[in-house]
């Protein structure tokens, strides 16, 4: 297996699509001749040339709704967007018309189309560029929403987003775009609704999806000093969702933390607490914990940002209090 | 007035406008009718007096490879598109035979088979999609238009001028009908345009924009026409203000109390179909007693659809969960 970064997973994914597909295309600002602001799509227009990646004015509705338009007759955009903050300027688009077109025409259309960019906190950006927006588009019945972690998880996730036939949320992140990780070197896709497990343990369950991932298993590497066998679940897939693999682990730890970057209020993170509160009622040996980003918009200072977002020190804290051993 | 030779225009073809709009005229009024005995429910836009724009444009394309999307004020584009006026008033029904199985209504007329893709509930909303529909008329180097139609309260949203800019940039076929039927709801649309020709609009991105008669359904086919033909050969997009007038208010729940009945009344002194009617009579082209013959035709047509969505079954229960996802 080869080790890449999780930038030039996504790269691969989109490169052979668009080999593989005529109609698949990139557009988004800066895709083409700056290579991507991320470097994500790094090459891409020297290989497959203007037609098929498109630079865009800065104009989110207009070119997201011209994607949708371009998914509703036959062709299968990839709409980055330059990060999901800015995809609120396209929000009607995406919410009015990608997630609802083939529910109000009878099905009579079909929306293949991949929204994608990096979501969630970075660093030093202050409130509007900090935003982890999974709850808002997980809201809405007719998207498909994902958030893998890893580039194995990425590239195979990628090509299933791009060869579905509906709406796909694709969800990165600035912090995840250098990390690395083995790829397989033959294709491969990975279907949504299969959450995955990072580490068996028997303890007590994580729930995690998208870049908080790695710290939920450094979590887990300092319960285990602690002598505390963490389970840890990627979810990947938000919507659809694999409950059956959290209840599974559930039913094997009776403990449940559930962790998710984004505010807590309605959001995939309280979400699934529910769910596990309710299908995993007598299960439980305690009542499931949430460590979430704390309810205020992301100020600049440094040390302030860190506090307001999930941590290791927060999640082994959460575990150690659904285990009593606090 | 078009200044053509009436005769030249051939018999057929004015015939078929002539009944495209009473069908349209008749359909909407039974419509109306069914409003009120509650058989239709929600928002229900009507299109009486604006006829000659659907019609006179829609009878400019081929649509066995140019599309149509328009807002929510949709039927008579719907029924211009060759959509059954029964389907359609089933769907006003909300009946398993409607053209969106009853999921759409009033505002979501869809029938993709004859490249009428809906039927958009929010105010400009589809222009961006429309701009995308011809993006992939482009890509795949076809050689087909899109009309987008939209009203004068469209016209100030972002999203008709991000897709102005962006059509023409990337040189799309698209032709950017504005229906002013001078109100935007309730509101003259003199008292919130900064111009008052609409048509001017275009100059700011270096797209031709012309006003036309919208009474006059001769004067709405050439200019579409015209357009079309430009569009087709150059990817030239265009920008029509087509002025127009609706007869009933912005919705049924619309009592009109912002204009006066004397305006109301000069309007319907230039009605369209009278004015063709008129000036076939004028050349030979239609006997008074031939005029009679074919608006009891059209009534009955009325008079039909209202019988097939009256006898047509309810969306069955677990319908709800269909048509979410392809």
């Amino acid at each position: 297996m080869a080790i890449i970064t999780y930038r030039e997973a996504i790269r691969q994914a989109m490169d052979e699509e668009m080999a593989r597909d005529a109609s698949v295309f990139l557009m988004g600002e800066e895709v083409a001749q700056y290579n991507g602001a991320y470097k994500v799509s790094q090459g891409l227009l020297e290989k497959y040339g203007p037609k098929r990646v498109l630079d865009t004015p800065i104009t989110e509705e207009g070119f997201t709704g011209i994607g949708i338009g371009a998914a509703m007759v036959g062709l299968r955009p990839i709409v980055e967007w330059m990060t999901l903050n800015f995809s609120l300027m396209a929000f009607d688009q995406v919410i009015s018309n990608a997630a609802k077109m083939r529910y109000m025409s009878g099905g009579q259309v079909k929306m293949p189309i991949v929204f994608r960019g990096p979501n969630g906190p970075a660093e030093f950006l202050a409130a509007q560029h900090s935003q982890a927006l999974q709850s808002i588009y997980a809201h809405f019945p007719g998207l498909k929403v994902v958030a893998p972690a890893t580039p194995h998880d990425a590239k195979g996730m990628l090509k299933t987003a791009i060869r579905d036939d509906n709406p796909v949320i694709f969800l990165e992140a600035e912090m995840l775009y250098g990390t690395t990780g083995e790829v397989p070197e033959e294709e491969y896709l990975i279907p949504f609704g299969q959450a995955d497990i990072k580490r068996p343990g028997k303890d007590v369950t994580l729930v995690v999806h998208g870049k908080p991932l790695r710290m939920v298993l450094e979590a887990a590497k300092t319960l285990e000093g602690m002598g505390i066998d963490a389970e840890v679940v990627d979810l990947r897939s938000i919507r659809p969702l694999d409950e059956a693999s959290i209840y599974r682990s559930v039913g094997t730890t009776n403990r449940c933390v559930v962790v998710d970057e984004s505010w807590p209020f309605a959001s995939v993170g309280s979400h699934v607490a529910w769910l596990v509160s309710k299908n995993c009622f007598d299960l439980l040996d305690a009542p499931v914990e949430l460590v979430s980003s704390e309810e205020v918009p992301m100020p600049y200072n440094h040390r302030l940002e860190l506090a307001v977002q999930p941590s290791v020190d927060k999640i082994v804290a959460a575990a150690k209090r659904v285990l009593y051993k606090v | 007035m078009s200044e053509r030779n009436l005769k030249d225009r051939g018999l057929d073809f004015l015939m078929g406008l002539l009944t495209s709009m009473l069908s349209i005229r008749f359909v909407e009024e039974k419509a109306a009718q069914m409003y009120g005995l509650r058989k239709i429910g929600g928002f229900c836009h009507l299109y009486i007096g604006q006829e000659a724009v659907g019609v006179g444009a829609i009878a400019a394309l081929d649509l066995t490879k140019d599309y149509v999307l328009t807002a929510y004020r949709d039927h008579g584009h719907a029924m211009a598109c060759g959509m059954e006026p029964g389907v359609m008033m089933a769907e006003l029904f909300g009946k398993e035979t409607g053209c969106s199985k009853g999921k759409g209504g009033s505002m979501h007329m869809f029938d993709a088979d004859r490249h009428m893709l809906g039927g958009n509930g929010i105010v400009g909303g589809h222009i961006p999609v429309a701009t995308g529909v011809a993006f992939k008329i482009k890509y795949n180097a076809e050689d087909g238009v899109v009309l987008c139609f939209f009203g004068d309260g469209a016209i100030h949203q972002g999203a008709f001028h991000e897709s102005l800019n962006l059509a023409k940039i990337w040189n799309l076929p698209v032709i950017y009908i504005c229906e002013n039927n001078q109100y935007g709801m309730g509101t003259d649309f003199r008292r919130v345009s900064s111009v008052h020709d609409l048509s001017s609009m275009g100059a700011a991105y270096g797209i031709d924009g012309r006003q036309v008669d919208g009474m006059d359904v001769l004067a709405v086919f050439d200019a579409v026409k015209a357009a079309a033909e430009k569009a087709r050969v150059s990817g030239e997009p265009a920008l029509l203000e087509i002025q127009t007038y609706r007869y009933k208010g912005h919705s049924m729940s619309d009592p009109g109390k912002y204009r006066t009945r004397e305006e109301l009344d000069a309007y319907r002194q230039q009605d369209p179909i009278l004015l063709l009617k008129n000036r076939m009579m004028a050349e030979g082209l239609l006997t008074e007693s031939e005029y009679e013959a074919l608006q009891a035709a059209q009534r009955k047509v009325a008079e039909d659809a209202v019988a097939f969505a009256e006898a047509s079954p309810e969306p069955a229960l677990e319908t709800l969960y269909e048509d979410i996802f392809a």
